[in-house]
C-alpha cells in the first residue's frame, strides 16, 4: 500500500512524468481529478440517467418514450437541462431565503463527496482515505439535512410533511446500512475501501490465499443476507420507489421539492440520481467485488498486459456491475408499489435491524470458527484435504 | 496528514461551487423582465393556505432521532473493534474480541427490546389506549 493515499492524482504525477506538467504540485493534480471526476462522471451520469430512467419506464409500460430530441431522443436530457437553466428561479415569497438557497447546496456536496472514497480501478481513487466507509456513510449523510431544510424553508405544508417523512426515513434506514457493512469491516479488517476490494480477488492458481477471498457476497451465508439488507436500506436512503414517501407524488403533490422549480429542482434531481449511483458503486465496492473480475487477477495473468489496458478494464467491470445495480433500481420502480408510512418505519426497525445484529454476530461466529477463510476456501480445502488422503 | 483529504477538500469545494454557478448561468441566460407577480401564496393546488405550514410536528419524529442517535453513537463505537477483529482472530485471540463484538452487539439488541416493548418502535399508536373510557 502506497503511504500516498491520493491514488489517483498519483496517478496522473505519473504519467506526466517528464514532461512539463511533472512540476505541478500533488494537490493540483487533486483538484483536477476532483473537476473529472465531478463535471465528466458524477453529474453528467446524473443527467444521463434521468434519460435512461425514462426509456426504461417507457419500455416496461409498452410505451416508445422520449424519441424527438436527437437519434432515440438522446439528447433529452441537454434539452430538459437547457429547459431548467432558463426557467424563472422562483424562491416562494413566505419562506426562508437563505435556507432555501443553502439546501441544494448540502444535497449536491452529500452526493458529489462520496465518490472520493470510490475505488473505480485499482490506482484510480480519488482519495483512498483510511477511513473510507466511514467517510462515506458520514457525507450522504448530508442530503437528509439539506432535504429537511428545503422542505422546511420552502413554506409549503407538503413540502414539510415530505421533508419530515424523509427525514425520519433516512435516518432511520441509516442503521441497518452502517450494520450491514460492519460484517464486511470483520472480513477485511480494514475500513479502507481500496484495500477492501483487493481483499475481494480470488487466483484459480492459488484458492487458498491468506489474504484474498472472493466476492464478499460469498464469503458466507450472513453476507449474503447483510448484501441484500444493504441494497434495500440503500434504496430507502435514496428515497426511490418502494422507499419514495418523501416525494409521494399521489398523496403530497411533489413531497419535499413542491416549492423548487427550474434549475433548483434540477440540483435536487440530479443529487438524487448522483446519490443512487454513489449507493450502487458502494454496494459493488463492499460486496460484489468492486473493479475486480470473477475468478481472475488480472495483473497475474498468463500473458502480462500494459497496465493501461488492466486500469480500463478494471473501470469497465465496476461501472458494469454498478450500472447493472442502477438498472435494478430502476426496474424495481416498475415492479413494486409505495409502502405506507407505518410499514416503512416498521420494516426498518423491527425487520431489517435485527437481522442485520444477528448478521453481525453470525459472521464474527464464522470467522472465528474458520479462522476468516470464506465458504469456497473452506470447501475447497474440504475436497483438497479428501483427495490427499488417499 | 493524509493526502486523500486533499482530494476530499477539493470534491467538497467543487460540489458547493457548482450550485451557484449552474443557478449564475441560469441568471445569465434567461429572458428578463417575466417574473411571478409579488403576492404569491404557497401551492395548495388551488386551495388558500390556512395559516403557516411554520407548525409544530409529531412528537415521534424526536423519538425517531433519539433511537438514531443512540443506535449510530453505538456503531461508531463497534467500529475500531470490527476493524481489528480479523487481525485478532488470525493472531489467536478469537475468543476475546468475540467476547468483546458480541458484547457490543449485545448492548444494541438490549436496547432495540427495550424501544420496542415500550413501543416507541410502533409508528401508528393506539389511541384507544389513553381515550377515556366509557
Amino acid at each position: 500500500m502506497p503511504a500516498n493515499s491520493a491514488l489517483f492524482a498519483q496517478t496522473l504525477t505519473q504519467w506526466t512524468q517528464g514532461t512539463w506538467l511533472a512540476t505541478v504540485p500533488l494537490w493540483a493534480w487533486a483538484l483536477v481529478s476532483a473537476l473529472i471526476i465531478i463535471y465528466m462522471l458524477a453529474l453528467p451520469f446524473g443527467g444521463i440517467a434521468t434519460y435512461i430512467e425514462r426509456k426504461i419506464a417507457a419500455d416496461m409500460q409498452d410505451r416508445i418514450g422520449p424519441n424527438r430530441v436527437g437519434p432515440f431522443g438522446i439528447f433529452q436530457f441537454a434539452a430538459d437541462a437547457i429547459k431548467m437553466i432558463s426557467k424563472e428561479d422562483y424562491v416562494p415569497p413566505g419562506g426562508d431565503r437563505f435556507l432555501f438557497n443553502i439546501a441544494p447546496v448540502l444535497v449536491v456536496v452529500g452526493s458529489c463527496a462520496g465518490f472520493v472514497a470510490l475505488p473505480l480501478g485499482q490506482y484510480l481513487v480519488a482519495g483512498d482515505i483510511n477511513i473510507g466507509i466511514l467517510y462515506i456513510m458520514a457525507v450522504t449523510t448530508l442530503i437528509a439535512p439539506g432535504i429537511l431544510l428545503g422542505s422546511w424553508a420552502s413554506e409549503n405544508k407538503w413540502s414539510l410533511l415530505g421533508g419530515l417523512r424523509s427525514a425520519a426515513q433516512i435516518v432511520s434506514y441509516e442503521i441497518p446500512v452502517a450494520l450491514s457493512m460492519l460484517p464486511v469491516i470483520l472480513i477485511s479488517g480494514s475500513l479502507q475501501v481500496g484495500e477492501i476490494v483487493k481483499q475481494q480477488g480470488w487466483n484459480p492458481a492459488d484458492p487458498i490465499h491468506a489474504n484474498a477471498h472472493f466476492w464478499n457476497v460469498f464469503h458466507n451465508p450472513f453476507t449474503v443476507i447483510a448484501f441484500f439488507i444493504l441494497f434495500v436500506g440503500g434504496l430507502a436512503e435514496t428515497n426511490r420507489i418502494p422507499f419514495d414517501l418523501p416525494e409521494a407524488e399521489s398523496e403530497l403533490v411533489s413531497g419535499f421539492n413542491t416549492e423548487f422549480s427550474g434549475m433548483r429542482f434540477g440540483l435536487y434531481a440530479l443529487g438524487e440520481f448522483v446519490d443512487v449511483f454513489v449507493m450502487c458503486a458502494l454496494v459493488t465496492t463492499l460486496y460484489l467485488g468492486g473493479w475486480q473480475l470473477p475468478f481472475l487477477e488480472l495483473d497475474k495473468f498468463w500473458i502480462t498486459l500494459p497496465s493501461g489496458l488492466i486500469a480500463l478494464i478494471h473501470v469497465g467491470f465496476f461501472m458494469g456491475k454498478t450500472l447493472l445495480l442502477v438498472f435494478v433500481v430502476m426496474w424495481l420502480r416498475w415492479t413494486l408499489p409505495r409502502l405506507r408510512v407505518d410499514q416503512l418505519m416498521g420494516l426498518c426497525w423491527k425487520g431489517l435491524v435485527p437481522i442485520s445484529l444477528f448478521n453481525i454476530v453470525g459472521t464474527a461466529v464464522w470467522m472465528w470458527a474458520f479462522k476468516g477463510q470464506s465458504m469456497i476456501q473452506v470447501l475447497g480445502s474440504l475436497f483438497s484435504g479428501g483427495s490427499a488422503s488417499h | 496528514m493524509e493526502t486523500g483529504y486533499i482530494s476530499a477538500f477539493w470534491f467538497v469545494v467543487i460540489a458547493a461551487v457548482t450550485v451557484p454557478l449552474m443557478l449564475g448561468v441560469g441568471a445569465l441566460l434567461r429572458p428578463k423582465g417575466i417574473t411571478t407577480k409579488k403576492g404569491t401564496q404557497a401551492y395548495e393546488c388551488g386551495e388558500d393556505p390556512v395559516g403557516s405550514a411554520w407548525v409544530k410536528f409529531n412528537i415521534r419524529f424526536y423519538v425517531v432521532a433519539i433511537i438514531f442517535i443512540i443506535f449510530d453513537v453505538e456503531i461508531a463505537a463497534v467500529l475500531p473493534a470490527a476493524t481489528l477483529f480479523r487481525e485478532a482472530v488470525l493472531g489467536g485471540q478469537g475468543a476475546f474480541v468475540f467476547a468483546e463484538l458480541f458484547l457490543f452487539v449485545a448492548l444494541l439488541v438490549l436496547g432495540l427490546i427495550y424501544c420496542w416493548v415500550r413501543g416507541d418502535l410502533e409508528w401508528v399508536k393506539g389511541v384507544t389506549k389513553y381515550a377515556p373510557k366509557k
